[in-house]
């Protein structure tokens, strides 16, 4: 591909002139994109926005002292500014023990790196009319749903595609390529007491042809919206917890944040010093796996140039492992787990790629029925997590489970517990996972959580 | 003094965009029947230090410059951007927005003339043409500080970020105005240990300010903040669960009301209808204690700006006066839309993304309560003191906080330090029952960041000590 040519020759001359610079380590990641994002509301257009965009990440060494610089600025002029601005910082750095390129025998080569699927030649050609059709009817079939949906938020149909590539001072050439197609309705509804509900519902692909019918993605999100009219407040009470899967990716994002290798050296983290003790129950077997084809989060090598490959982080409740960059293994006297991300912004840290709890092999059905009370989270609200003990309390929405039924909707009450006794009171998973998003998960079952509500 | 960073469209620059360019662009942009057209163009850098294990581990520095150009046809809105300020280029990001106009007859050519604005922003010394050197030790001081403050302190870290984002905003309405908005913020994070047990706190400041800054905020006070607070949370217990009376503390408790009552009364929200607020302009919607401005004309602070993104100069907008609601907070849309005077609140990220009503320093006036008799005046509750983060949902108001910091009061004092606390409640209602304010207005040290529809912008937030008579406490201990 020309573009991907385009990116390379740029980067490979950035680092060449970083290393005429002084830099002893350079390392060059260029992107280039073009996405498309089209909004209607109440059956009208609200935004057409169109747009193609290139930037350039440095990040250098002068021995063991490090910078990063970025540009949206590609001309022979900026180029030279952020290789300019790189030295200067990295002089003013001081130098860290650990800090490095990775060892140069673990760098992949091209051919390794398998082809995951992600990327639709076609998506380029899809024009703003036909973006608008599909938003228009995500939205018409919301509104038409059922009168009790009086108004809208919109509906946006985008669609995305980008390439980039990494070039290292210690002989790493890597390209990958990407696309995104998504459409996101968002109904409101009146409530009797003269409350408003609004509720959502997306679909996102890597392949336009399989994205979700507009039209369904719109009925889901009427139907979303619906069944929270007449929510209220319940008494404060401790009871079991059943997390959709919407809200359990949530939890499962609190988790992976505090088995990043980088929260465990900077001592941020509850897990650290558990390596290969329970901290979860035995139903729980996550994975992070970046090899899965079309998947959002899938690519062929990380960050630092390092081969792609599947890493199991809890198998049956037990941490087998943390998530490592090259910094973060030196830093812990470990190996890399290849988890290196590299920010646009220059920067690496570690991170996850597709971080999937593995589903179990009861239904949701099977798995409500089993719950003769309880609350089931629909939506979570606020940012109360503290990485650093594991308290845990959010705002949360959902049903009350009587019988093993959804009966009311639940709104305005917090839900409490340590994130470690979240995950070892995990009493049941069902099979429902969707890859959707990056971080995911099926429903799962807490036995009990403080609710604090009226 | 001038500066290092100067855009190279600037009037000094060395590719200047004049009046007579920018009128061939928004003509381009028209062409199609727009009936409204805006180019945006910023230069944008920023620098980041990061000072961890005491050593400078790394430094940054960021250019992002480009063209947003808006073409706007009833209520629907063209948008498009270009990094590249090359005419051609900009000719073809215009005709790209121009298509959300269809028909229509072109309007005659557009005049623009030059306008100022007063100067809102105070700056000596802007930090990014500062020698690195000086701002190492800066970071250095608030580490040393915070290791020498308490023999339980396991890790310190501290950062500063400093940005200069130049912009012009000229518009088909004949607006041609230029603004430099410098910003700084300075965060130290210490982790303490004892007994097992491990705590962390965070101290953190700036606006838009030099360097002077810090002769009267220190590195020194951040650090010993951080400390005090992560030593404080050590002896952190259980909090408890259900409704009871809060305090809320004066300063960083402001972002509570940026939450639970400022997204609602953003006018975007109120033109769709999607508002808890939509339509009660003249109505009584908090306790007759409360007057809430938006304030965008402080000195330095962190939300205030010169100009908003739509070449609009901004004031303070009273949008609660004695509980009732008196207006909404524009942009150029929806005062076309209410008929009213747009308040200057149109701001955007980036010349990546299109304006939108949005706070700028959100404040609640004092009152006439003592802080103390505030406290005394409680049986048993929470006294709220920092706040982590917030959210809400628009369309009816409901809201969760998280408290970084956070005590029992029990019989009219402050007791036990609180593990990680949510409260949760509902905008409107909170502010029904505001039962006392104290005279102690603060605005909070400028750390605020306000996302919306994926834009993030820096806000100011401000509050006097403020007594709510039930909201709901999200802790573990019921009973």
């Amino acid at each position: 591909m020309q573009r991907l040519e385009d990116l390379l020759q740029v980067a490979d001359e950035v680092v060449a002139a970083a290393q005429q610079a002084g830099a002893t380590v350079a390392e060059a990641s260029v992107r280039s994109g073009r996405h498309l994002s089209t909004k209607v509301r109440l059956r009208e257009p609200e935004l057409v926005e169109e747009a193609a965009s290139r930037s350039l990440g440095l990040r250098v060494m002068v021995g063991q002292q490090v910078a990063v610089t970025y540009t949206s600025d590609l001309s022979p002029a900026g180029r030279a500014r952020l290789v300019e601005d790189a030295l200067e910082l990295a002089k003013l750095s001081q130098p860290d023990p650990f800090a490095g390129p990775p060892d140069p025998s673990l760098l992949s080569r091209p051919e390794q790196h398998v082809d995951l699927d992600t990327f639709d030649a076609t998506m380029d050609a899809m024009e703003a009319a036909d973006a608008l059709a599909r938003a228009r009817d995500g939205e018409d079939a919301a509104l038409t749903y059922d009168p009790r949906i009086t108004n809208s938020e919109g509906s946006t149909f985008s669609r995305a595609s980008g390439e980039s590539v990494l070039v290292t001072s210690g002989g790493f050439r890597g390209t990958s390529h990407g696309t995104y197609a998504s459409l996101v309705v968002s109904p409101v509804a009146d409530d009797a007491d003269g409350k408003k509900r609004s509720g959502y519902h997306w679909a996102a692909k890597r392949h336009l042809a399989e994205l979700a019918d507009a039209r369904s993605v719109g009925e889901e999100a009427a139907r979303r919206t619906l069944r929270k009219l007449g929510a209220t407040k319940i008494a404060s009470t401790e009871m079991p917890v059943v997390f959709d899967p919407d809200t359990a990716r949530s939890i499962l994002g609190l988790l992976a944040s505090c088995v990043n290798g980088s929260s465990i050296w900077r001592r941020s983290s509850y897990l650290e010093g558990r390596l290969g003790s329970a901290v979860a129950s035995p139903l729980v077997t996550i994975v992070d796996d970046p090899l899965i084809p079309k998947a959002p989060g899938s690519r062929a090598f990380d960050g630092e140039g390092l081969l792609s490959r599947r890493t199991v982080v809890v198998e049956k409740g037990e941490l087998k492992t943390y998530l490592l960059d090259s910094y973060a293994a030196r830093k812990l006297s470990m190996e890399s787990t290849a988890s290196a991300s590299r920010g646009s912004s220059g920067g690496v840290s570690p991170s996850t790629t597709n971080f999937v709890l593995q589903p179990g092999a009861m239904s949701r059905e099977a798995l409500l029925a089993g719950t003769p009370r309880g609350l089931y989270v629909t939506e979570m609200m606020g940012f109360g997590f503290n990485a650093v003990t594991g308290d845990f309390s959010r705002g949360a929405a959902g049903f009350l489970i009587e019988n093993g039924e959804l009966t009311r909707p639940v709104s305005e009450v917090t839900i409490s517990l340590n994130l470690d006794e979240i995950l070892k009171r995990i009493d049941a998973v069902a099979d429902d996972l969707d890859l959707r998003t990056a971080t995911a998960s099926p429903t799962f079952r807490v036995s009990g959580m403080t609710i604090a509500g009226r | 003094m001038t500066s290092r960073y100067q855009a190279p469209f600037a009037e000094t620059g060395p590719t200047p965009i004049d009046a007579e360019l920018s009128r061939k662009l928004l003509d381009v942009a028209l062409q199609r029947g727009g009936d409204y057209a805006d180019l945006f163009f910023e230069y944008a850098v920023s620098g980041s230090y990061a000072y961890d294990e005491g050593i400078l581990k790394s430094a940054g520095r960021f250019v992002s410059m480009g063209l947003g150009v808006r073409v706007m046809k009833g209520d629907a809105t063209g948008y498009a951007y270009v990094e590249d300020l090359d005419f051609e280029a900009m000719k073809h990001a215009a005709r790209t927005a121009a298509q959300i106009a269809s028909g229509g007859h072109a309007p005659p050519p557009v005049e623009v003339t030059l306008r100022t604005h007063p100067e809102r922003y105070q700056v000596g010394l802007l930090s990014l043409d500062v020698d690195g050197a000086e701002k190492r030790a800066l970071l250095e001081r608030a580490d040393v500080a915070a290791r020498a403050a308490d023999p339980r302190i396991v890790k310190v870290d501290a950062s500063l970020a400093e940005e200069i984002r130049e912009i012009l905003i000229v518009t088909s309405t004949g607006h041609f105005v230029r603004d430099r908005q410098p910003l700084l913020r300075f965060g130290v994070r210490a982790i303490a240990e004892e007994n097992g047990k491990r705590q962390s706190g965070s101290s953190g400041g700036g606006g838009r300010v030099g360097l002077e800054y810090f002769e009267a905020r220190s590195p020194e006070f951040h650090a010993g903040e951080a400390v005090r607070q992560a030593i404080a949370m050590l002896d952190a217990r259980e909090a408890p669960a259900g409704e009871m009376e809060v305090v809320l503390a004066p300063g960083d408790s402001g972002i509570l009301l940026h939450e639970a009552v400022g997204h609602g009364l953003e006018a975007d929200f109120n033109r769709k209808g999607t508002s808890n607020y939509t339509g009660q302009v003249g109505n009584q919607v908090a306790s007759e204690l409360c007057t809430v401005v938006d304030d965008a004309t402080l000195m330095g602070s962190r939300g205030s700006i010169n100009v908003d993104d739509e070449a609009l100069e901004p004031e303070s907008a009273t949008l609660i006066e004695a509980g009732v609601l008196r207006g909404y907070m524009q942009d150029r849309h929806s005062a076309a839309y209410f008929q009213v005077r747009p308040t200057g609140n149109g701001r955007r990220e980036s010349f990546r993304s299109h304006p939108m009503p949005r706070m700028t320093n959100t404040l609640l006036l004092a009152g006439q309560d003592s802080p103390e008799d505030i406290v005394r005046s409680v049986k048993k509750g929470v006294y709220a003191k920092k706040f982590g983060g917030g959210q809400v949902d628009i369309s009816n108001g409901d809201f969760v906080f998280s408290l970084t910091e956070g005590y029992l009061i029990e019989d009219g004092k402050i007791t036990a330090p609180l593990k990680g606390v949510n409260l949760i409640g509902n905008g409107p209602d909170v502010m029904r029952k505001v039962v006392m304010l104290g005279h102690d207005l603060e605005v909070s040290d400028g750390i605020w960041t306000c996302g919306k529809d994926g834009q993030s912008v820096p806000v100011g937030v401000g509050c006097p000590t403020i007594k709510i008579s039930a909201v709901t406490v999200g802790g573990t201990q019921l009973g």
